[in-house]
């Protein structure tokens, strides 16, 4: 059974976290944004599972279960945040919050 | 194993790109449930079946639901959609785009130069992943259920929706 080349895997996890980093750039909607770190988050999970794969070690996945538990505390604080921006601003432009308090 | 493996990359990459330029959140959430089930698919070919299967249940299960509950207390509706779309003009998004594309060449030309290791496509069972995981790493498991606590309570402090403001005073708070 021919394995695919481990540079393919990280090939595939940087093309993945590029999207992401473009999105994140290049949207003003803060859901989207959101989404885009999400694509980020996995893209570099991605790699640490090609990486363990690699070595036949259970490593890399017990980093993907952290980075696992990361984004969900990521998600759901970025969330509550989203609402709160959308209750005061009544817009998802993430330019809103431009302000400080101070 | 290894056409699955280029199979669910290629529809990965589509669909991520796809998430990043939908204008609506709900075909983009529609998108990214997609690609996250062909990441999954790649954990399996690259002989990662636990953790295939935990990408399923969390990330496209439990994460994504959290988005979609958002996105229905929120219901941008036809006029967000619009103002999406005159954000989304190419004089925006050229600039980022090219930047993101340069560094992603950087990355492959370091890959790619580097030995040709191949990526095993032998399984590392759930039972050797739970006996790293709760060996060595133990004190990580620790300190990941610190941070979901802390998640919890951050996302219920923020959570709370506040009385006194209105999206008016908000401009000047």
């Amino acid at each position: 059974m021919p394995a695919v080349p481990l540079e393919h895997g990280l090939i595939l996890a940087g093309i993945l976290f590029a999207i992401g980093t473009a999105g994140v750039l290049v949207r003003r909607n803060i859901i989207f944004m959101l989404m885009s770190v999400e694509i980020m988050l996995n893209a570099a999970g991605l790699a640490f599972v090609v990486a363990g794969s690699a070595r036949q070690q259970a490593d890399g996945q017990v980093m993907f279960i952290f980075i696992l538990a990361m984004a969900a505390a990521e998600v759901a604080v970025g969330l509550a945040l989203v609402l709160q921006l959308y209750h005061r601003f009544a817009t998802l432009d993430a330019d809103a919050a431009r302000t400080m308090r101070g | 194993m290894n056409s699955l493996f280029y199979v669910s990359a290629l529809i990965a990459v589509i669909s991520t790109i796809m998430v990043v330029t939908r204008v609506n959140p709900v075909h983009a959430l529609l998108y990214l449930i997609l690609s996250l089930f062909s990441v999954a698919l790649v954990f399996f070919a690259l002989g990662a079946p636990f953790v295939a299967a935990l990408e399923v249940i969390v990330y496209a299960g439990a994460i994504m639901v959290l988005f979609v509950f958002v996105i229905m207390m929120i219901n941008p509706g036809r006029r967000a959609i619009n103002q999406e779309k005159q954000w989304l003009n190419p004089k925006t998004w050229v600039g980022p785009s090219v930047l993101a594309a340069i560094l992603l060449a950087e990355l492959i030309y370091v890959m790619v130069r580097g030995g040709g290791q191949l990526a095993s496509t032998a399984e590392v069972t759930p039972k050797e992943v739970a006996i790293v995981l709760f060996g060595p790493y133990i004190l990580g498991v620790e300190l990941a259920s610190m941070l979901l606590l802390a998640g919890l309570i951050g996302a219920y402090h923020l959570g709370r929706r506040s009385q006194v403001t209105t999206p008016q005073e908000g401009e000047h708070l």
